[in-house]
């Protein structure tokens, strides 16, 4: 019988970059709205966090970077999905992101992008309407 | 003892304020107050009065007493800013060596006392430009550092000999001074002339700031070679800068950013002790780094506590004999995390308010942040505007006339109060833990901290706290435009190809051989300095002696709690 299960999110920090406070405030609201959530750390390759989000089978992965190497972090994760069959894990990303990056990230299949000033409820809600939950 | 205020004044006070309160009563019961809890940023309850009541346990000459008098509350130095104003040091770090030190020149030039260097995140992991681990983030939020020829060419025409610099670096912080000692003397000045600050503060980094290397225990002993060697070899260097910017940046309350901070610099001085440093030898060149956030009086009142702190500390703890010892001088830099990306011209009023308060506090040195710092590096405008934020607060507003002239004011003297009070109530806890160390293996601090900043950012949503511009006075058209400064991607290929020229140049043989001898210093306990100048003068890079530390003393993993 196929049964719905929970949203199952990863919250990860691509890079070098060690601003975790956005990241781990992510991770708790998205636990406190009943995702499943796992949390990849700090420090993790593109191909780390691939690696990670595959075998944790999540539905979403959620990157955060506020050190200015998003346009070439973010699309790695999203290259490194299709190249390991997992394309259907949708990608968002938040942190100091200018606004004229934003489209050359959708464009490179970034689904969504949070910029300081979203409030928890906001990407909750945006996760709750575009993420739907593997059935088992 | 001596209290401030005399027992038939405090009475007089009690009555006039009991009366007034009555009165006020009265009025609320009718018209309420505007908010039912007045709170700082940090969540602090705020009273509606200060008055000699809540200071009456004041003791004027043990607790305030005169500016360069311990417990030094009003100032470290008897002429504070009537004899010379802070170091205005504003943090600069862009693209290449070269791109740098041309905005250094700029800063000089435009009035900038002293110099403070950003690098970028490969050079602050101890990474070189050309490591798979650096991939898309070279010269992105600071320099790329990955030779002494980059160094050079970061200081190239700039008078490192009688301007003092400051450079933001952790785990590779002994390589990145050696490198700076190295091109010093490469140019002929003597080590012993040179003045400037190195982070080198890694218990923060394991607490907030997140950039890390070895395991706690080798990064003590790393930092405690320096303090060695500079006590010894370098005496005008502050060889830590003990930072609590981090920890406020990384979510925490004021109280939090004291404790944790002073708890770090008393696990600091334990340390060179147990080295078998004498604590007068070393303690006068410490220096502390703090936040100026966005509550004025609370962060005033901070500072005046911090500096009553560590003179307490110093003297009871450590019996450190030396004024100097018992003296906390700070830089201090603008709460970056208080700027908003939205309406973004109001950050240039927020960070004068936060400016004001660090000089209210005493500050010895300060960065103002720039409009822009919450999108990009800052352009020169925009740094510029920064700059002149402070030399209108210093020149044209009256701030810098008198000294502390906060001072004695009943809400700030009750503030400094508690803040002291409930800080040492955690640093009591840290000892009770067994001391920072064992405090930061157990995730304490950064549990604490992870907690009040998810309880700011939920008071945020739920409209508790203000943020003009985000959740109230928003504007829905988009406003001015701002110019973000943007890193030439050819930048990657240019540095790669100069740091690959450089180990095909160098004398191999020479640098293994140094490497060698770093390798040996960090197995057999020998102090690691005098062989990384050595080694930087024989090109090695940042990364091969920053792999020396990882292969001896292993590496540390984020933990990723949440």
């Amino acid at each position: 019988m196929e049964r719905n299960r929970r949203i199952r999110v990863m919250v990860a920090k691509p890079g070098l970059d060690g601003h975790d406070r956005g990241a781990r405030i992510i991770a708790r609201a998205f636990r406190d709205a009943g995702f499943e959530v796992v949390y990849s750390g700090l420090h993790q390759t593109p191909e780390e966090i691939v690696h990670a989000a595959i075998q944790e089978d999540v539905d979403m992965i959620g990157l955060s970077s506020l050190a200015g190497a998003h346009l070439y972090l973010f699309p790695a994760v999203v290259d490194s999905l299709k190249e390991n069959d997992a394309g259907d894990i949708q990608v968002i990303g938040g942190g100091i992101i200018p606004e004229e990056d934003i489209p050359k990230l959708k464009a490179a299949g970034i689904r969504e992008i949070f910029t300081p000033g979203s409030t928890l409820e906001d990407i909750v809600e945006w996760v709750r309407g575009n993420v739907n939950p593997k059935t088992s | 003892m001596s209290l401030t205020y005399n027992r038939e004044m405090l009475e007089e006070a009690r009555e006039a304020y009991d009366r007034w309160n009555r009165e006020v009563e009265e009025t609320f019961e009718k018209h309420p107050e505007r908010l039912k809890r007045f709170s700082t940023v940090s969540d602090m309850e705020i009273q509606r009065i200060y008055t000699p009541a809540d200071v009456q346990d004041q003791d004027f000459n043990r607790d305030i007493g005169a500016p360069g008098q311990y417990p030094f509350t009003r100032g470290v130095q008897p002429t504070m800013y009537r004899g010379r104003l802070w170091t205005m040091r504003m943090f600069a770090g862009l693209g290449s060596a070269g791109d740098t030190n041309t905005r250094f020149h700029h800063l000089v030039k435009a009035g900038q006392t002293g110099l403070s260097t950003a690098f970028d995140m490969p050079t602050l992991m101890g990474y070189d430009t050309d490591s798979p681990r650096a991939r898309g983030e070279c010269g992105k939020c600071g320099v790329a550092i990955d030779t002494v020829r980059d160094m050079e060419d970061l200081f190239e025409g700039l008078p490192i000999n009688r301007i003092t610099t400051s450079m933001t670096i952790n785990p590779p912080a002994p390589v990145i001074w050696g490198m700076y000692i190295a091109m010093a003397e490469l140019r002929g000045i003597d080590r012993r002339k040179l003045g400037g600050t190195i982070q080198n503060d890694m218990l923060k980094e394991f607490i907030a700031q997140k950039t890390f290397m070895c395991p706690p225990k080798p990064s003590l002993r790393l930092i405690t070679d320096t303090v060695e060697f500079g006590t010894k070899e370098v005496p005008r260097w502050n060889t830590i800068s003990i930072s609590g910017y981090h920890i406020r940046e990384a979510g925490s309350t004021a109280v939090q950013e004291l404790a944790f901070t002073l708890g770090d610099g008393i696990a600091y001085v334990e340390a060179a002790l147990n080295r078998g440093l004498d604590v007068d030898d070393f303690a006068p060149r410490l220096s502390f780094f703090f936040n100026s956030h966005l509550d004025f009086f609370e962060e005033t009142a901070k500072f005046r506590a911090a500096r009553r702190m560590w003179a307490r500390i110093m003297e009871e703890r450590f019996h450190a004999k030396n004024q100097r010892s018992l003296w906390l001088r700070f830089h201090t830099q603008t709460a970056g995390c208080s700027l908003t990306a939205q309406q973004p011209y109001n950050n240039i009023v927020r960070t004068a308010l936060q400016a004001l308060a660090a000089v209210m506090g005493g500050t010895q040195s300060l960065h103002t942040n720039s409009l822009d710092e919450v999108l990009a590096i800052p352009t020169e405008e925009a740094a510029t505007i920064a700059l002149r934020t402070q030399q209108i607060i210093a020149e044209e507003c009256g701030a810098a006339n008198s000294i502390d002239p906060l001072g004695g004011s009943y809400m700030v003297e009750a503030l400094t109060d508690r803040l002291e009070d409930e800080a040492f109530e955690i640093i009591n806890k840290i000892d009770d833990m067994g001391g920072m160390l064992s405090a930061i293996e157990k995730n304490f601090p950064q549990q604490e901290i992870a907690d009040a900043a998810y309880r700011y950012q939920q008071q945020i949503d739920r409209k508790e706290k203000t943020v003009v511009g985000v959740n109230k006075y928003a504007n829905d058209e988009e406003s001015l435009p701002v110019e973000i400064l943007q890193i030439d991607e050819e930048l990657e290929r240019l540095q790669i190809e100069r740091t690959v020229r450089i180990r095909n140049d160098r004398d191999n043989q020479k640098t293994r051989e140094c490497l060698e001898k770093l390798e040996e210093a960090c197995v057999e306990g020998h102090n690691v300095m005098p062989p990384i100048i050595e080694a930087a003068k024989a090109y090695a890079t940042l990364q091969e002696m920053c792999d020396v530390f990882r292969k001896v003393f292993g590496e540390y993993r984020d933990p990723g709690i949440y």
